[in-house]
């Protein structure tokens, strides 16, 4: 493998092991003695325990221990938290009501856990499970959204069931302009709730080493140290130094892996407490009903044109579901990864929005690959197309004409954040192209010809990434530093060792990352090694969120790289007998600046570690750096989806019969790897808007608690996708990189709905758009015209 | 799953007498219905008795105008099956579009019309194109053997060994699947031949049944036309979150429809 | 109850004694320790568990290990090593047709299932053949095109 690589679509190295089932998961890990956790669930959404009786499982074969949440309170665990501090309008605190690892009085959602079994075997401790006798005391559950604040109050602690009542920009100023306007376009809109269903189960092991008195806990997380830090710090699990999280490999994330749930705390709490290796791994079952949700926001929306179709403002009412309890990141998402994003990539002057999060007796609900930015782009690229009927303006034009202009950066929104640099008519251009805009009428005929109807369907998605600078984020409520940390470990022989605090499942962190170290120390990638995921080897990181690998943890260890470059002269201009100054280091090899003299990456790293001719004085031995690195601000990538649709009327059968994604995700180190997210992230977008859906009944039972019921999206249901990019390089990080995992789940979904509701000449629907919701909508509007004519 | 007694009998007759003997038995075919019901919990038989052994129930063949498909024939291999192929083409469609590549490397004929699900496929190729199913004790045509939502005329122990398909005329069956399960919202078999028409639709309501309206007019007109303004009973008609029952039988036209279309 | 089984597994001879309620995939994970086979659901549909019995894909989750018995069974780990990789696994990693990874050995044994059905049949394995012999199968990383993309190419190999 050649020096220089970025930019090159290089091969994993990771994949090695996965394609031939070599891969470690938690659930593949098992320790010697271990038991097994079975979690004791409640079957009704809302209720108080009333009495709860364990003696039976107790005795029953092979039983270690039945664990209730009046242990956990006993033992003094703490409530899981939230990290995020966010305040309402009034300045008051958000109402966070306390979420026990076991519930020990009250049940607030279907499924939350009250009490586990730990035996010597699987089938044991479910068996166990049938003998805990509890009765309830069944209250009536809140479920919707919309009834959630005038519904029966859930946790004492939240009046209204309402955490917070937030705002954010110039409501006078909006109001006015919107008062004034020459045309306001108006909309009502849900975003749909989703369940992650990464296709790797929770699972957590826990084990207690009495001789040191220190846990480690096999977990699924995305960020084993913010793990680590939340269960120490806040849940009083152990103190930090003892509790070492490791997450191995990890098979997909999305968001759902981030939290900090129950399971992981308890299994890790009753290890120490009975002193016995404790492994738990989630049944699709439990994934269902505890995982972290997403979405669920019901808005109202206003945005005021003039007669030209210039955007004067925009307002923006929602209700977002939290469901039973805060969850890690939860009270951010519809915050400050959602209304700071409704200026999108336009120049809109005015832009107000008000957001109410609610609770529920319903799952948790907290980011979901893309968490917020997705419902943002929802709402606002649903509004724009909806803008450009009413101003009879093509959709694409009058995008365009709003869009902030390459001139205009940095362009400081009404809505807190400045965007560093882009191009939105770049990426929408190119888009146009790919998608063959200019021929879409043709196409169009051509369905009508066969009876089907078609529709095409745009969508200029923002995202504000790489989270986040630590200081906004302070002051915006934020629990903790959003910076990476990275390292960069020369072995003697002069092959390297990569340690990120970044987490890796499924992004090809051991690919990118080794391509980004290997160019800069000019060496192969075949000679560097990427670890990361656990607490015991590095030193600290925020982990594998919000699109921030490669601009926060990939910018970390490009600073480590140049340390040791620094450094590498030093020892090189003492070798060669120059100043460090006179070193240029070029492809691997530190050359003395007009000779021939030079030195090898290799024969520096051993240089420094057989330091026999060293500045000793001057110099420590060895070539290890460190860098920890705090974004200046988030990174903006943007783009332009466009969707198009042929709808059979018949049936309401809808396929996406062409996907054009074109991205600007500043430098790019691996193509194929980037591409591979959009792809991935798109499916997840066109899930969103055309399958899935999580659905409760009126009594808080979770209807789609299945494959069965819950509509994944399949081989079969989807499309090749047209990916293109554009690129302005970001400005403020050393990679030049803005991020690329949450592109496709942010911008697909209104392209595609954009698309459905061309093609079926409707202002609305909502998502998902299946085959019963569009021909219900056919129908609707068939009727709705019998009646008009 | 709750454990159980596992007996894998060689013969027909040693499969009645062991569920004879058990306390709760269940026969076990292909599995994959019964097994995820176990996983679950949802089925707890005290004894399992494997059909797998039964190396007469497996087979396909053909004597004149008549297939014969053996109970225990998986999925793939009626739809790989040339016997099936040059007799009756619809019921190897039928068998290829069930589930999906390992289901059907698993799941059998007689398990699917033993357990008679709603929105199963193969009880509507028996009953649009007039089966009959053979079992230890008799054969009942398809006509009396479904009753209703998984419920069938089978008595207790009794097995099915066999399905046998009259070769007469053509047929076609399209299914228009449930998006997240791929079980059929409404699939309809249609078999014409010159005794009349015989139309099956499954996943429409509580069990399979024949649509004696459409029949009708197929009889007299075998056209999609004949099919417009009939409005079907849908009194039984299943709903849920993926389909209503209005829905539910406005698929059951259409889909007929494009049946009837693929026919002439 | 437990059963004493015996099968081969990845050209081994294998003999061990189990529950009756023991699936064939904790059977492969727990008693004999390859862990490549996953377990991404429990209603049969996920196909991460997909391994081939005597020749043919199934559901690993979905099959008693005693029913099993007799039978060659064969894992991700029998189909090819590091060294000298099954095309299929060669065209997975070529055509970036993994992420996380953990469906991965699913939709492997699934495609190689797809390219011999289709070569014993005689019947093409376009696109279109290749996305619903896959439905089976889910991920949810890749949006199944690089996928589709890799068992077509080892398609290709695997004719050669």
């Amino acid at each position: 493998m050649v020096a220089k690589n970025i930019g090159e679509p290089v091969l994993r190295k990771e994949d090695a092991r996965f394609i031939t089932g070599k891969g470690n998961y938690t659930d593949d890990i098992n320790l010697r003695g271990q038991a097994h956790a079975f979690f004791v669930r409640a079957p009704v959404a809302r209720a108080m325990i009333t009495s709860l009786d364990c003696s039976a499982a107790e005795a029953a074969d092979g039983v270690v221990a039945v664990l209730t949440g009046a242990q956990v309170a006993e033992d003094g665990l703490g409530s899981l938290p939230c990290g995020w501090m966010v305040l309402s309008k009034d300045g008051s605190e958000m109402k966070q009501p306390p979420h026990p690892p076991l519930a020990a009085d009250r049940i607030n959602y279907s499924g939350e856990p009250f009490a586990v079994v730990i035996a010597d075997t699987l089938q044991q401790a479910r068996d166990a499970a049938e003998l805990v006798e509890v009765e309830f005391d069944e209250l009536d559950a809140v479920v919707s959204v919309a009834d959630a604040q005038s519904g029966p109050q859930i946790h004492p602690e939240v009046p209204d069931n309402t955490n917070y009542d937030w705002e954010l920009g110039e409501r006078d100023e909006t109001l006015k302009a919107i008062e004034n306007a020459h045309h306001v376009t108006r909309l009502s809109l849900v975003n749909n709730r989703l369940i992650p269903n990464a296709i790797e189960p929770r699972a957590a092991i826990g084990d207690y080493n009495s001789g040191t008195d220190e846990i480690t806990l096999y977990t699924t997380s995305q960020n084993p140290h913010l793990a680590r830090l939340v269960l120490t710090a806040f849940v009083q699990l152990a103190p930090e130094h003892k509790l070492r999280i490791i997450a191995p490999d990890v098979g997909g994330g999305f968001g759902s892996k981030i939290f900090i749930y129950s399971e992981e705390t308890v299994v890790a709490w009753a290890a120490r407490k009975l002193d016995l290796p404790i492994k738990w791994t989630a049944d699709r079952s439990e994934s269902f009903l505890t995982d972290a949700h997403g979405r669920d926001h019901v808005s109202e929306a206003e945005l005021a044109m003039d007669e030209n179709g210039n955007f004067l403002a925009l307002r923006v009412k929602t209700l977002a579901n939290m469901g039973a309890y805060l969850s890690t990141f939860a009270s951010a998402v519809p915050t400050y990864l959602y209304g700071t994003l409704l200026a999108g990539q336009y120049k809109t002057p005015n832009v107000y929005v008000e957001v109410q999060a609610v609770m529920t007796n319903t799952a948790p609900v907290d980011a979901y690959r893309g968490a917020g930015r997705p419902e943002a782009t929802y709402l606002l690229e649903r509004i724009v197309e909806i803008a450009a009927q009413e101003m009879n303006m093509d959709p694409a034009e009058l995008r365009r004409k709003n869009f902030i202009q390459p001139e205009d950066f940095p362009y400081q929104t009404p809505v807190a954040l400045e965007y560093d640099i882009g191009d939105y008519e770049a990426s929408l251009d190119k888009a146009l192209a790919m998608a063959d805009y200019a021929g879409f009428s043709a196409r169009r005929e051509a369905s009508v010809a066969e009876g089907k109807l078609r529709g095409i369907g745009f969508s200029c998605y923002i995202e504000a990434c790489g989270l986040a600078p630590s200081q906004v984020a302070g002051s915006l409520g934020a629990g903790v530093g959003l910076w990476e940390s990275g390292e960069v470990r020369v072995n003697p022989t002069g092959s390297v060792t990569v340690m990120t605090g970044s987490h890796s499942h499924g992004q090809g962190h051991e690919t990118t990352f080794a391509q980004l170290v290997a160019s800069q120390l000019g060496i192969s990638i075949d000679d560097v090694e990427v670890i990361h995921g656990d607490t015991g080897k590095m030193d600290f990181g925020m982990g594998t969120y919000g699109s921030r690998s490669l601009s926060v943890g990939g910018s970390a260890l490009m600073k480590a790289a140049d340390k040791i470059v620094a450094k590498g002269k030093k020892i090189a201009g003492h070798l060669m007998d120059a100043k460090s100054e006179d070193i240029d280091f070029d492809d691997g090899e530190f050359k003395v600046r007009e000779s021939n003299l030079s030195k090898t990456f290799q024969e520096i790293a051993f240089a420094a570690y057989v330091p026999h001719d060293y500045p000793l004085e001057e110099l420590e031995p060895g070539l290890t750096e460190k860098a920890f690195y705090d974004p200046a601000n988030f990174t903006y990538p943007a783009g332009t989806h466009i969707c198009e649709v042929e709808i059979d009327p018949d049936t309401g059968v809808t396929s996406v019969v062409k996907f054009t994604a074109v991205d600007d995700f500043g430098t790019i180190i691996n193509p194929m790897i980037v591409e591979g997210q959009v792809h991935g992230g798109i499916a997840q977008g066109i899930g969103q808007a055309m399958l899935e859906h999580g659905i409760y009944d009126e009594t808080g039972q979770l209807q789609t608690g299945s494959f069965m019921d819950y509509c994944m999206p399949r081989a079969d249901d989807l499309p090749n996708f047209d990916v293109g990019m554009t690129t302005t390089v970001c400005t403020h990080n050393p990679v030049g990189a803005k991020g690329c995992g949450e592109a496709g789940a942010i911008g697909s979904p209104p392209a595609v709905i954009n698309a459905i509701t061309n093609a079926l000449g409707v202002r609305e629907i909502d998502m998902p758009a299946t085959p019963l919701n569009v021909w219900q909508t056919l129908q609707n509007a068939t009727h709705e015209d019998a009646r008009g004519e | 799953m709750y454990n159980f007694n596992y007996h894998c009998p060689s013969s027909l007759q040693e499969a009645e007498s062991l569920y004879a003997k058990s306390e709760d038995p269940m026969f076990l075919a292909g599995g994959h219905t019964l097994l995820p019901t176990m996983k679950q919990r949802l089925n707890a038989p005290t004894d399992l008795i494997d059909l797998a052994g039964l190396t007469e129930l497996a087979g396909i063949s053909r004597e004149g105008d008549v297939l014969q498909i053996g109970a225990y024939t998986r999925h793939a291999d009626v739809a790989a099956s040339e016997l099936v192929q040059a007799a009756i083409p619809a019921l190897a469609k039928l068998a290829r579009g069930i589930g999906d590549t390992q289901v059907r490397n698993r799941g059998t004929i007689g398990g699917s019309v033993a357990n008679n699900d709603p929105a199963a496929d193969y009880p509507a190729a028996l009953l649009g194109l007039g089966a009959t199913v053979v079992t230890t004790k008799r054969a009942v045509p398809a006509d009396e053997f479904f009753v209703d939502m998984f419920e069938t005329v089978l008595e207790e122990g009794e097995i099915i060994t066999a399905v046998t398909f009259p070769v007469k005329g053509d047929a076609e069956y399209i299914k228009f699947a449930n998006p997240a399960s791929r079980y059929a919202t409404v699939g309809v078999f249609i078999n014409r031949h010159n005794d009349g028409v015989r139309v099956a639709i499954t996943g429409a309501a509580s069990s399979v049944f024949r649509c004696s309206e459409y029949e009708a007019a197929l009889s007299s007109s075998f056209a999609e036309s004949a099919l417009n303004g009939i409005t079907l009973r849908t009194d039984n008609f299943n709903e849920d979150l993926h389909a209503s029952v209005d829905y539910r039988a406005h698929l059951c036209a259409v889909i007929a429809k494009r049946v009837i279309a693929s026919m002439v | 109850m437990s059963i004493p089984i015996s099968m081969t597994v990845n050209g081994k001879q294998v003999s061990k004694s189990c529950p009756a309620n023991r699936t064939l995939g904790q059977f492969i994970r727990e008693d004999l320790g390859l862990t490549g086979t996953h377990v991404g659901c429990d209603t049969s549909q996920c196909g991460a568990c997909t391994v081939h019995l005597n020749g043919d894909a199934v559901k690993a989750c979905t099959v008693l290990a005693v029913q099993a018995e007799g039978a060659e069974v064969t894992t991700i780990e029998g189909i090819g090593t590091k060294d000298d990789l099954h095309p299929m696994q060669t065209a997975f990693r070529a055509c970036h047709g993994l992420q996380c990874g953990f469906c991965t050995p699913g939709m492997i044994m699934t495609g190689i299932d797809l390219v011999n059905t289709a070569s014993r049949d005689n019947v093409e394995l376009g696109e279109a053949e290749i996305r619903e012999g896959l439905k089976g199968n889910y991920c949810r990383c890749t949006g199944y095109q690089n996928i589709v993309r890799a068992v077509a190419t080892a398609a290709q190999q695997m004719e050669d």
